[in-house]
């Protein structure tokens, strides 16, 4: 959500015409119907995510009763009682609501391959993808925030050798970065593992791609926002009161660079994800990415809905999240509202 | 103006300093990119001009070849030339980026101001459905459509181009209602222009410079969506050259043929760091026509 969103409603403009209220000043009540509103949102974008993929499955071409039972010992009689049990006898409209009932009572279904609940494979793998995510993107933030602060408008030298690694990281495959990684540390200097691997030595190479694949961007963000908070007069204004290159660069502009860092954090968890659906193939680590590929290759429709549904959640989650953050970090916004 | 549309917001008195934006490049770094997106593109149209090879055609005894000698970037695991696939292999991995593109800015372009002009509840279905899409990361998109359309460059464009146009919507969107509220646009709707006329003539082209700028820096990340979908198999069917097919079939060489995996991926490198510095060049130039 950008924060001309929020400044465009009507309704936060209705609220404070009325103000007042029981919940005290007008300042708290508008932020009580937002933040209702936004919770609202949230659960719409859950149950739309949910509702598109049992519409994209529905169209899948085969049946899946067939799928499920797999190539061989097919009998009309097997198949028509797995079709009984599974409810796939029903109309569609009756398997959508009873899919959707499932869905609230947080039942994602059984897997058609692996039998298990889809549920408990997911959460089995949730750890290891979050454990390789969290860590890529705080390696990503922290060098991104390092070379914003020491290159942003520095001498034209400085800033051009900046400026063409963030190019050059951005144009990666991040496939290739993994590839050339597991040549070179795996299999040429045999540093670390190039397959699985636990612990942390099994972390390095995986995280490192990852975080590879979002410096590009972040970096570019960071420096750019840097660079403009840096022309802005409040900084001139710093400088005239005496204060150092350095607490201008991190007390004053680092905050406003980070405003443009926040609107990336949606465009961030859909790239860790997807970047964890290569790199786990690349390194064959365990985790939500490859259940997906396989669940893709081998259609397993409850699998797939299921793997849309959690990230739907995660995005929702911090979409949110981005946006109380907003605030805190900007409070201009605060001011535009009330 | 950031890729990320960052927007006055309305009333603000301080006039917004014009930010350095991206360093210039040298005029020779632009002209080097300019050449290679020539050699790609002539690679992606006339293959045949750049080589003689067969990309297709197998010859065991020579697999696994090193760079050098007859293969002058190696073979693969079925002796076929590395480099002939490379050339031959530019015209999906284009397609798909270039494709997967223009569907989203066109798309974006169109939702975006009829989000932004269109009433309030027109915005709010557009920019939830925009919400919907969002939530499916770019990869598990594509990779979800793929399962439902089954691999293929058509399908793979589609999937690709669907999973970047929330980002064009948004991004039309705020430009629209920014534009929408200037002077010279209340002015012209003072003036009695029709809202459709307004639209074609004032908000698309005024929000046309930053979808483009982003359309620039999406036509590389749409090229490396498009390959990472073939190395995981749900890209052009076999025997079609891909350069990310090439670089998956190369991963289970890498101890013995490195050569596999690494040209494919400096053939998709180099391509999206030409195409990203040719976005930045167009960039600096709509900044220059803004200010």
């Amino acid at each position: 959500m950008s924060p001309q969103d929020t400044q465009d409603r009507p309704d936060t403009r209705d609220g404070q015409v009325k103000g007042g209220g029981p919940a005290g000043s007008p300042g708290t009540a508008n932020l009580w119907r937002w933040l209702v509103r936004r919770l609202l949102l949230s659960v719409v974008v859950v149950l739309g995510s949910a509702t598109a993929a049992f519409v994209a499955l529905y169209l899948l071409p085969g049946d899946p009763v067939q799928t499920m039972l797999g190539p061989t010992g097919q009998t009309p009689a097997l198949v028509a009682e797995v079709r009984h049990e599974t409810g796939f006898d029903h109309p569609v409209y009756v398997r959508y609501g009873l899919f959707m009932g499932r869905l609230l009572r947080g039942d994602l279904g059984q897997s058609y391959q692996l039998h298990q609940s889809v549920k408990s494979l997911i959460f089995d793998q949730l750890g290891s993808t979050v454990e390789l995510a969290v860590t890529g993107f705080v390696l990503a933030l922290v060098v991104a925030t390092v070379l914003a602060v020491t290159t942003a408008g520095r001498r034209p030298l400085l800033r051009g050798l900046a400026s063409t690694l963030e190019l050059v990281l951005a144009s990666l495959p991040g496939f290739w970065i993994g590839v050339l990684l597991l040549t070179f540390f795996s299999f040429r200097w045999q540093l670390f593992p190039a397959v699985g691997g636990s612990g942390v030595n099994g972390l390095v190479l995986p995280s490192v791609t990852l975080a590879l694949t979002l410096l590009g961007v972040f970096a570019q963000v960071m420096r750019e926002g840097m660079e403009r908070a840096l022309s802005e007069p409040f900084v001139l204004s710093s400088r005239a009161r005496g204060a150092s290159e350095t607490t201008v660069r991190v007390r004053h502009a680092l905050r406003h660079a980070m405003v443009p860092m926040v609107t990336l954090s949606g465009w961030s968890v859909g790239a860790l994800l997807s970047g964890a659906v290569i790199i786990e193939t690349i390194f064959s680590r365990p985790g939500l990415g490859r259940v997906l590929v396989s669940a893709v290759n081998s259609r397993d429709l409850p699998v797939i809905s299921g793997v849309v549904v959690v990230s739907a959640v995660a995005f929702s989650a911090v979409n949110l999240l981005t946006d109380v953050l907003y605030r805190v970090v900007d409070p201009r916004l605060k001011e535009a509202q009330a | 103006m950031s890729a990320l549309g960052t927007v006055d917001g309305p009333g603000s008195v301080v006039p917004r300093a014009r930010s350095r934006g991206a360093v210039r490049l040298p005029a020779w770094s632009v002209l080097i990119a300019g050449l290679v997106v020539a050699l790609v593109l002539v690679a992606a149209l006339f293959p045949g001009v750049l080589t003689s090879t067969d990309p297709n055609a197998v010859d065991p005894i020579a697999a696994l070849a090193p760079p050098g000698g007859g293969h002058l970037l190696g073979t693969d695991q079925l002796g076929r030339d590395v480099l002939a696939r490379i050339i031959y292999g530019a015209r999906p991995s284009l397609l798909i980026g270039v494709g997967a593109t223009a569907i989203a800015v066109a798309a974006g372009s169109v939702l975006g101001i009829l989000a932004a002009t269109g009433g309030r509840v027109l915005d709010e279905a557009i920019m939830r459905l925009t919400d919907v899409f969002l939530a499916f990361p770019g990869l598990l998109l594509a990779l979800v459509v793929a399962a439902v359309l089954g691999p293929g460059t058509g399908d793979a464009t589609l999937a690709i181009g669907a999973s970047l146009t929330p980002g064009f919507v948004r991004l039309a969107r705020g430009q629209a209602l920014v534009v929408k509220n200037a002077d010279y646009v209340r002015s012209a709707v003072t003036y009695g222009r029709g809202r459709l006329s307004n639209g074609v003539r004032h908000l698309l082209p005024n929000t046309l410079p930053p979808l483009l700028v982003l359309a620039s820096i999406n036509i590389g990340t749409a090229v490396i969506a498009g390959s990472s979908l073939s190395f995981l198999g749900l890209g052009p069917k076999a025997p079609t050259a891909e350069w990310g097919e090439m670089l998956s079939d190369g991963r289970d060489f890498l101890a013995t043929a490195w050569a596999m995996a690494v040209f494919p991926g400096v053939a998709i490198t180099v391509t999206v760091v030409a195409v990203n510095i040719l976005g930045r060049d167009l960039r600096r130039r709509f900044e220059g026509r803004e200010g």
